[in-house]
């Protein structure tokens, strides 16, 4: 199947398309009637997510210039390109930064031998049951050499793989509950132990792969057509219509829908933006300290109240959980319980005065990759909302970072949280609450009951910003455990 | 804005007349005292400053605001500022400042945004003073005007630096650095006007305290943010910048742009930098990361420290030299709940323990070999650098105290050139054509072997062939030379044999009892050969019990002969090309580097700019003589007649 995706000659081609490899269902039907004895595969889904009509998202051979580079980069260094790589094209800019780190961390110069690598990536995306990059990197995992026994689980694997098991599960659902006693278990496990370097690469892609995870199920994204659930090799049966002409774009059903929705939230947007316009002038009747740490921690619990997800609408095609221990151990068992989350004080141990030359140290490139990615994360911003232009969105993207670092008891000193409950509504905050704790459980009713005048392409926007702050909390975390274990 | 700017100005000139007489407090006759001494704070420090008399120090942290007083043999609390039942985050200090004029005057930068100003003589329990609220994120740095009173500045996390008149309500003017956080604030000490500020993402501005609408000039210090800067005390140009990058530099302020003049590489992210008080070249580093020593630097010899305290068991978080005309007093707080002071004398100074000699290979052969000037001065052919210590003028040992200076470090510098004919490769073709690996009896190959090794002036691989011959073969067999056998399979055959030797043990039955006589004797064994039959048994059974030792065997072979190679000292030719197989490693080598079209420029970049050491002269042109070294010779060779000194003196 990887030989149908990628021919040389379409790099070549600069203006392959891959929607035009997506779409062979269309011709697949004469095909099949002919009868040549091939087995044509067809695409399960249209377009790379479910949640976003695939002509909304960016056609191959229309984006610019430097979207097209980047495509073609990636799909060089791949052989693919894949289906989070096209959604993300809405954000060139990011895209770029996140495909160096990603090929940096997978295919470059590092302490950890390739299929460690793709395994520690299995290990983190099963931690989240996502079975778009699980079997993304057992292909990949194959390639590279790896033994096929050890994806029959976690207890094939090598010893020293085992053991990263208890921090993947921890750094998953509780970071906080990380301490130096786990890194030094680590660290001195005789012949199993792993060197600094190694746990810090080891640490990065758990990270990766685990706000990955969450970027997979908070966007829809579809599985490769080379992967389990991509593809299908049943001939689209002549009783029903071909599922891309039902739902190719923007289906009937959804747009009536659409219609309803914007009725109701009509004027949305105006709200936040006069919200935001408020705080940002009024800021001068002062809350005390008093006042500003109920509010953090009030935003905190609250964090841990959201409900989630109704239990619905789960797509398990491969058992995941055998890459993993413990498979029990979730966040929700703890919110359930109100645990007390502590707070960490950003100010006493942030990425960029620590966490980086910590990384940098260890693992020289990435710190600086890292940094460039979570500052373009950070940063980037287009100044519109929704339809409006020259909006100072500054504000909503820290409250959106603030929050989710808040649902992990990580403070700002320097932040109101008051502003969060001003700027988040309900319905977005579950889908933040879910998205980030436990992916798996998004739907596509919550991705469309948050912010339902915004763009999609805002909505992947929002999804990168949760992605990077995910990963810096835990990589916080992480860090923070390591350090202490070197003092 | 203009108009609280122009207010500014007025009162900056009234106050500065009166108060610049009072600011020269030159060391008095009472000269401080003391002994390197810590005492332990509740709670880890954020940031340290010491009163102008150098007699109290402040300590201040996230959950620590206390003055202790330095007395002779310890520190001794003297005040408590974190004062209430539930102290608000006014109280969590990312910066503090005492002032050095005023002495019941502190200033303090909050995590929460806050600058917060204490007057020590209050009558209550609270000293805070005034509390300016105007920056939206933390606030990194405070610093009060060395020599105005009132004129406070701070710099944020939210990209604004505000100065503060502090009789009044609210700053009087806001500087933007239209970037990122600031990390970094100083007045300078010279020019009353100029402020330095340093950004985190890499650039330091230089600001006219009465211009709010525009830096005077910008620059891009480090890679990655700049975490400090100080400016000289004595001299006016120049700024000591110290970033993430690991790196601190000193620039010269005084001409059109800024020039780097002096760069010292530590090894650790610099948080904080601070001129050494009457040593025109020395300041003291700390990291916010991985190292927690203070470090003392020459900048003029970058490459090691001039001085160390190793005290902390963790990060450093904030210095300062005790007293502003003093050099020997180093206080320092730390996130290991400390304050110390380490008297200068007690510094550990790295130089004593640095190996005084070196030696290195160039890439076609050449030897540099660098020592102590005493070690090699007596060789009465070595020439002098032109030049030499008259670059230094006498009275720069004016006062040798030893103590206070670098350890000698002139060094000779000698480059041995490959002999041209040993540098060549010939022997390396003439082996190929002339080895005989097959065809005709393994001994009768081996002794061909020796012979073109020996004549080709390679004694190591010569004997090494003898010595083959000798262990491997076996008189029996050279008889029955019509037998056609291969070389590798009488090599590895024996090679089993003698093996098992040396692992089985005594007392392991008749059979292990043989090849154990075997071992001893090769005479014994050459009687015993006609038993052919036991040796092919023996190795069958060696090859079940210990089956994949077989390859492992031939390493065993070759690392021993690679450690003669490496050990001896008749080893004649540096270039020689030896069949090197690596030791075993104890842990996994690293899986193969995939060459990848997408590498980091950088990366691509070192390889090309890699010292290139080559030809005659290269080397004299490589080893620019850093300020340091008196001395660069070329002296007669120290080892081999095959190397011949370069050919002239630099």
């Amino acid at each position: 199947m990887r030989h149908a995706v990628a021919p040389a000659e379409h790099v070549e081609n600069s203006c392959f398309s891959v929607t035009g490899l997506l779409k062979i269902c269309s011709h697949c039907e004469p095909l099949v009637k002919k009868d040549l004895g091939v087995r044509i595969p067809r695409p399960l889904g249209n377009g790379p997510s479910r949640f976003i009509p695939e002509k909304e998202i960016l056609q191959v051979s229309k984006v610019d210039a430097r979207t097209q580079s980047i495509f073609e980069d990636a799909f060089a260094a791949l052989g693919r390109l894949e289906n989070i790589s096209l959604v993300m094209g809405f954000h060139p800019q990011y895209l770029e930064s996140f495909l160096r780190t990603q090929h940096y961390l997978l295919q470059m110069d590092g302490p950890l031998s390739l299929h460690y690598r793709h395994y520690i990536g299995i290990m983190a995306a099963a931690r989240h049951q996502c079975s778009y990059l699980v079997n993304l990197h057992v292909n990949d995992f194959l390639q590279v050499g790896g033994d096929l026994k050890w994806l029959n689980g976690l207890d094939q694997a090598p010893q020293k793989l085992q053991q990263l098991g208890e921090i993947n599960k921890i750094l998953a659902h509780r970071p906080w509950l990380l301490t130096k006693e786990h890194i030094e278990r680590l660290l001195k496990a005789e012949e199993h132990s792993w060197s600094l370097a190694e746990l810090i690469h080891a640490v990065v892609l758990l990270t990766h792969y685990h706000s990955l995870a969450s970027f997979t199920f908070g966007c829809g994204i579809m599985p490769e057509i080379h992967c389990d659930g991509g593809h299908t090799f049943r001939p689209p049966s002549v009783s029903q219509y071909c599922v891309c002409d039902i739902a190719n774009g923007n289906g009937h059903i959804n747009h009536h829908e659409d219609l309803l929705g914007n009725q109701e939230v009509c004027g949305e947007v105006e709200v936040l933006m006069e919200r935001m316009k408020q705080l940002q002038e009024c800021d001068e009747e002062e809350a005390s300290q008093e006042e500003m740490a109920t509010r953090f921690e009030r935003e905190k619990t609250e964090s841990m109240l959201v409900v989630t997800a109704e239990d619905e609408e789960s797509f398990p095609s491969r058992d995941i959980s055998r890459h993993f221990e413990d498979p029990s151990y979730g966040y929700k068992d703890f919110s359930r319980r109100g645990e007390h989350v502590p707070t960490f004080r950003v100010q006493d141990y942030s990425w960029e005065d620590h966490g980086f030359s910590l990384v940098n140290r260890l693992y020289p490139d990435v710190g600086q990759m890292l940094d460039e990615k979570f500052q373009m994360a950070y940063n980037l911003t287009y100044n519109t909302m929704a339809t409006h232009k020259d909006v100072d969105t500054s504000m909503l993207r820290r409250a959106i970072w603030n929050y989710i670092h808040c649902m992990f008891g990580i403070r700002y000193d320097d932040y109101d949280y008051g502003e969060i409950n001003q700027l988040l509504d309900r319905s977005f905050k579950i889908y933040i609450k879910t998205m980030v704790c436990s992916p798996e459980k998004t739907t596509k009713r919550m991705y469309e009951s948050f912010w339902r005048q915004f763009q999609h392409s805002e909505k992947v926007h929002v999804n990168m910003l949760l992605m990077e702050a995910r990963m810096q909390a835990e990589l916080l975390y992480a860090l923070r455990a390591i350090t202490r274990y070197m003092t | 804005m203009s108009q609280s700017n122009a207010r500014g100005g007025r009162w900056f000139f009234i106050k500065n007349v009166e108060k610049m007489s009072r600011v020269t407090t030159a060391l008095s006759s009472n000269a401080i005292t003391g002994r390197t001494m810590f005492c332990h704070l509740d709670a880890s420090a954020n940031a340290i400053s010491v009163c102008r008399d150098a007699s109290q120090v402040v300590v201040a942290g996230r959950n620590i605001f206390k003055i202790y007083a330095l007395e002779e043999e310890q520190f001794v609390e003297k005040l408590n500022l974190r004062v209430g039942r539930k102290p608000s985050l006014n109280f969590s200090c990312a910066d503090v400042m005492w002032h050095q004029m005023e002495e019941n005057l502190l200033a303090t930068a909050a995590t929460n945004g806050a600058v917060v100003t204490w007057n020590l003589g209050k009558p209550s329990r609270n000293k805070q003073d005034q509390l300016f609220t105007e920056h939206k994120r933390t606030v990194n740095k405070v610093c009060f005007h060395p020599t105005e009173v009132y004129m406070l500045l701070s710099g944020s996390q939210d990209g604004f630096m505000k100065c503060f008149d502090l009789r009044k309500k609210e700053s009087v003017s806001t500087f933007s650095g239209q970037s990122e956080s600031v990390r970094d604030v100083q007045f300078s000490m010279k020019d009353y006007f100029t402020f330095a500020a340093s950004f985190e993402n890499g650039n330091v501005q230089l600001w006219d305290i009465r211009r709010p609408d525009r830096y005077e000039r910008m620059f891009t210090a480090h890679t990655g943010p700049v975490f400090c800067c100080d400016w000289h005390p004595d001299d006016r140009g120049w700024l000591a910048t110290g970033g993430r990058d690991k790196m601190v530099k000193v620039w010269d302020m005084t001409t059109n742009r800024a020039k780097e003049i002096y760069c010292v590489q530590t090894i650790a992210s610099v948080a904080r930098v601070k001129w050494r008080p009457e040593r025109k070249y020395h300041l003291a580093t700390c990291s916010m990361m991985v190292d927690h020593n203070i470090y003392v630097w020459d900048i003029r010899r970058p490459f090691i420290p001039f001085a160390t305290f190793e005290e902390h068991k963790d990060v450093t978080t904030g210095i300062v030299w005790r007293h502003q005309h003093d050099p020997h007093f180093l206080l320092s707080g730390s996130k290991d709940s400390t304050l110390y002071q380490h008297m200068f004398k007690d510094a550990t100074r790295p130089v004593d323990k640095a190996n005084p000699e070196g030696l290195c290979f160039g890439l076609l052969g050449d030897l540099a070999f660098a020592a102590k000037e005493s070690l090699i001065s007596s060789d009465p052919s070595r020439k002098p650098y032109p030049g030499g210590d008259r670059r230094y003028p006498i009275f720069f040992f004016k006062k040798p105290d030893p103590t206070e200076q670098f350890a000698h470090v002139s060094s000779a510098l000698s480059v041995f050139e490959t002999d041209l004919a040993s540098n060549r490769m010939d022997w390396f073709v003439k082996t190929a054509q002339l080895y005989l690996l097959c065809g005709k009896p393994f001994a009768e190959l081996c002794d061909h072997n020796a012979k073109v090794a020996h004549e080709l002036k390679r004694p190591q691989v010569s004997t090494t062939w003898t010595m083959l011959r000798i262990m491997f073969s076996d008189p029996a067999n050279l008889t029955a030379s019509g037998q056609n056998l291969n070389l590798s399979k009488l090599g590895t055959l024996p090679l089993m044999n003698s093996f098992n030797m040396k692992e089985s043990g005594a007392g392991m039955g008749p059979e292990s009892r043989l090849e154990r006589s075997k071992g001893e004797s090769r005479q014994d064994n050459s009687h015993l050969e006609p038993g052919n039959l036991h040796i092919s048994n023996n190795n069958e059974e060696n090859e079940e019990t210990e089956g994949s030792e077989g390859q492992a065997e031939y390493m065993f072979g070759d690392a021993e002969l690679d450690d003669d190679d490496l050990y001896s000292m008749e080893h004649d030719n540096p270039t020689e090309e030896l069949e090197y197989t690596l030791p075993q490693e104890a842990f996994p080598l690293r899986h193969e580097i995939m060459d990848n079209p997408a590498a980091p420029e950088h990366l691509q970049q070192d390889k090309s700019d890699s010292p290139h050491v080559s030809g005659n002269e290269a080397e004299v042109t490589c080893l620019t003589p850093i300020e340091s070294f008196s001395l660069i010779s070329i002296s007669q060779p120290l080892f081999s007649p095959s190397l011949r000194p370069a050919s002239s003196a630099p």
